[in-house]
């Protein structure tokens, strides 16, 4: 009897939980690392969103996900509650991402910034953030009078090292004396630590203040400070608009209608995407007069160029910090180095953190 | 005038309903809150407590959830039982799952019944060890347990970060701050195909019943509940402090060491920066409101485990915002702190007298 009871208890409890899911609208879902507040990463996902929305398109968004254990639950879920792409936002939702792909093989994934596609549901997609990085070095190595630069990290992984390298490297094309000191924060939004972080550059010297974290705090401490600085991964520009020369926008919005309507329509496939400047993921804020009408077309030519692909980040000869040639004269280096970049070029200052 | 009085009955009944009292004020509230946002506050309260568990994956995930929060408020039991104030849960379970990463670490690609449950048991030892920081210095250097146990929540979590980013990541993971996935041997066995639920919930179990043991049956016990009620008298009792308050935080350390190792083991399967959502903290808010009682902790980690998948699904369908979980989680607290007040004291009402104009 008491079996029976149970048995019968959980089929309700399943017949349940599948009406409520059959909805036949489509739906895209979100899952979101940070609050949708944070003026930086998880803004400019959310404006992503946004433009999805305005199509007519119901979408849900799930914001500050811890990525430990209740990211799987958050995107299952999403799956589970009739969603049919889900774009998940941050590198540590790559295994949970995966493990439920597997579960909803009917569901498109969409996963930023990692490299793991287990399942031919799951796609990944990321931005050349580090063209802009050139961007910001050309205009660091030109604008900076104590030749150093100081440059707030986050985590000792390739994309920010490329971000350190591709800005090092513009920066001693026009300024052969630059140096680049990092301080690392190992946290991509930590207002109180960012500041920190910016002071103390500011204490040892740089007149430049650049950030790979997501908050505002930085660009406000150089603001307070007198010494130029640049956003990153959206326009800051209101947050300190004596010292911001520009920001790098990530801009997302292009490649979620993109995806979202191809999800729609059935002709989803399965991709790893890598765009910049050419294809507009990457785009730059307007820029700060008080470079210079000067620097100002300068940097707007080698924007082109970058995006026509007649200038590029990693051109040779490019020397490690023991001077061994990484990229021979003449040459660029292919995106497989870049992906899995993790030595600093000559001209930054200190070791990886390992 | 107002005038505010012991009252030297309580009845036990009433002890043990506030927290039920307090649960329903909170919804209360919640569907206030509900409202003022602009939601229906029927349909809102129905997606945040019942639609997370609706259906055997959602049920299971309320065990994943509560598992640990469960495990941490046992062991702080002991400790707050005894007036011993141990805020540190938190950095006991990351140091837990730092040494049972270790572990898991060093027996990677090894395959082995015995892996897994040395894994466990070197993850209470870490746990155990951790918290005997804070109670040695209570003990013998006369330091404030909360201010120790509080900052070394600090230690642990730059030790783990150090260990994720340097010495122990992934050496395929590109320097993502991560260990590589421990292997098969190394993880929780899954108790039902498809959902998450894992065996660390038989250890919880059996932590319960031990302590309840131990907190009823034994002398220790005893020992321990006499402390919390006067300390005077426990010493005029001849009992030896200093061993009782190093056992009580040995308790509760291994508890939640055994909660990180069960995080790692379990749902997780590596090591990286972000093992706890501050389960030790709100473990704190599990034990009171289990009246740091074993079978009332059970029910208040269900209930507290609900709010966060509650947070979650209200999210996921109309759009709440997030941290409501945590309103609700401290309308709980508050409210159970309120009554217990009023349960305890009686506020008098009196008029003014004449000699006082």
């Amino acid at each position: 009897m008491y079996k029976l009871f149970l048995r019968s208890l959980i089929s309700v409890l399943f017949l349940l939980g599948f009406s409520l899911n059959a909805n036949a609208e489509f739906k895209v879902g979100f899952v979101y690392v940070g609050p949708t507040g944070d003026h930086g990463w998880t803004y400019q996902h959310h404006e992503g969103r946004n433009a999805v929305e305005a199509l007519g398109i119901k979408t849900t968004y799930v914001e500050s996900v811890p990525e430990g254990a209740d990211a799987e639950r958050v995107i299952r879920q999403l799956a589970q509650s009739g969603h049919d792409l889900i774009f998940t936002t941050s590198f540590g939702y790559m295994d949970p991402t995966n493990k439920v792909a597997k579960d909803f093989p009917n569901v498109k994934f969409e996963h930023a910034t990692g490299y793991k596609r287990e399942h031919s549901n799951v796609s990944t997609y990321s931005a050349r953030f580090y063209e802009g990085r050139t961007l910001l070095g050309h205009m660091a190595g030109k604008m900076t009078k104590t030749n150093t630069i100081g440059y707030i990290a986050s985590f000792p992984i390739p994309e920010v090292i490329r971000g350190i390298n591709a800005m090092t490297l513009a920066a001693q094309k026009v300024n052969p004396d630059i140096k680049t000191k990092i301080v690392w924060v190992f946290t991509w939004y930590d207002p109180g630590k960012e500041s920190e972080a910016a002071q103390a550059l500011i204490d040892q010297g740089a007149d430049i203040i650049m950030q790979h974290t997501d908050s505002t705090a930085p660009v406000q401490v150089a603001e307070k400070a007198g010494v130029w600085s640049f956003g990153q991964a959206s326009d800051m520009q209101r947050f300190a608009p004596k010292s911001i020369l520009t920001s790098i926008i990530d801009d997302w919005a292009p490649y979620y209608v993109e995806r979202s309507i191809a999800a729609r329509d059935g002709t989803w496939k399965q991709q790893d995407t890598w765009h910049g400047l050419k294809e507009g993921m990457v785009a730059m804020a307007p820029y700060n007069s008080a470079m210079g009408s000067d620097l100002v077309k300068e940097v707007e030519q080698l924007q082109k160029d970058l995006a026509s692909g007649k200038a590029h980040s990693f051109t040779g000869p490019i020397y490690d910090q023991k001077g061994n040639i990484l990229v021979a004269e003449g040459a660029v280096a292919d995106d497989g180095m870049l992906a899995g970049m993790n030595v600093y070029v000559k001209g930054v200052e200190g070791d990886i953190p390992q | 005038m107002i005038k505010i009085e012991k009252r030297n009955d309580v009845s036990r009944s009433i002890y043990f309903l506030t927290p039920v009292l307090a649960i329903f004020l909170t919804l209360f509230g919640g569907g206030i809150i509900f409202y003022i946002l602009g939601f229906n506050p029927i349909e809102a309260l129905k997606f945040f407590f019942i639609t997370p568990i609706s259906d055997l994956y959602g049920l299971s995930e309320l065990l994943v959830k509560a598992t640990p929060l469960c495990l941490i408020a046992i062991g702080l039991s002991f400790c707050f039982k005894s007036n011993n104030w141990n805020i540190g849960a938190e950095g006991q379970l990351i140091f837990g799952g730092i040494v049972g990463g270790g572990v898991a670490l060093l027996f990677y690609n090894h395959g082995g019944f015995y892996v897994l449950p040395i894994i466990i048991l070197s993850g209470a030892i870490g746990g155990m060890l951790f918290a005997m920081i804070p109670a040695i210095l209570k003990t013998y250097f006369n330091t404030n347990e909360i201010l120790v146990s509080l900052m070394l929540v600090y230690v642990a979590k730059l030790l783990l970060d150090y260990l994720v980013v340097g010495p122990w990541s992934n050496p395929e993971g590109f320097n993502f701050p991560e260990t590589r996935q421990f292997s098969e041997s190394a993880r929780m066995p899954i108790l039902f195909d498809g959902l998450r639920i894992h065996a660390g919930i038989f250890i919880t179990l059996i932590t319960v019943f031990l302590s309840w043991l131990i907190l009823y049956k034994t002398y220790l016990g005893f020992q321990i509940k006499v402390s919390g009620l006067s300390l005077k008298t426990a010493k005029y009792a001849g009992y030896k402090g200093k061993t009782m308050i190093i056992i009580v935080f040995m308790i509760s350390g291994a508890c939640a060491g055994l909660a990180g190792v069960g995080e790692i083991t379990g749902p997780i399967g590596q090591l990286h920066r972000n093992i706890s959502p501050d389960y030790g903290f709100t473990a704190i808010i599990v034990a009171f409101l289990g009246r740091l009682n074993p079978v009332g902790i059970i029910f208040a980690s269900l209930i507290v485990a609900l709010t966060y998948l509650g947070a979650e699904t209200a999210q996921i369908f109309l759009q709440v915002p997030k941290y409501t979980g945590q309103v609700f989680q401290g309308m709980i607290l508050f409210f159970l702190l309120g009554s217990d007040y009023l349960l305890f004291f009686k506020i008098k009402f009196l008029g003014l007298k004449k000699n006082e104009l």
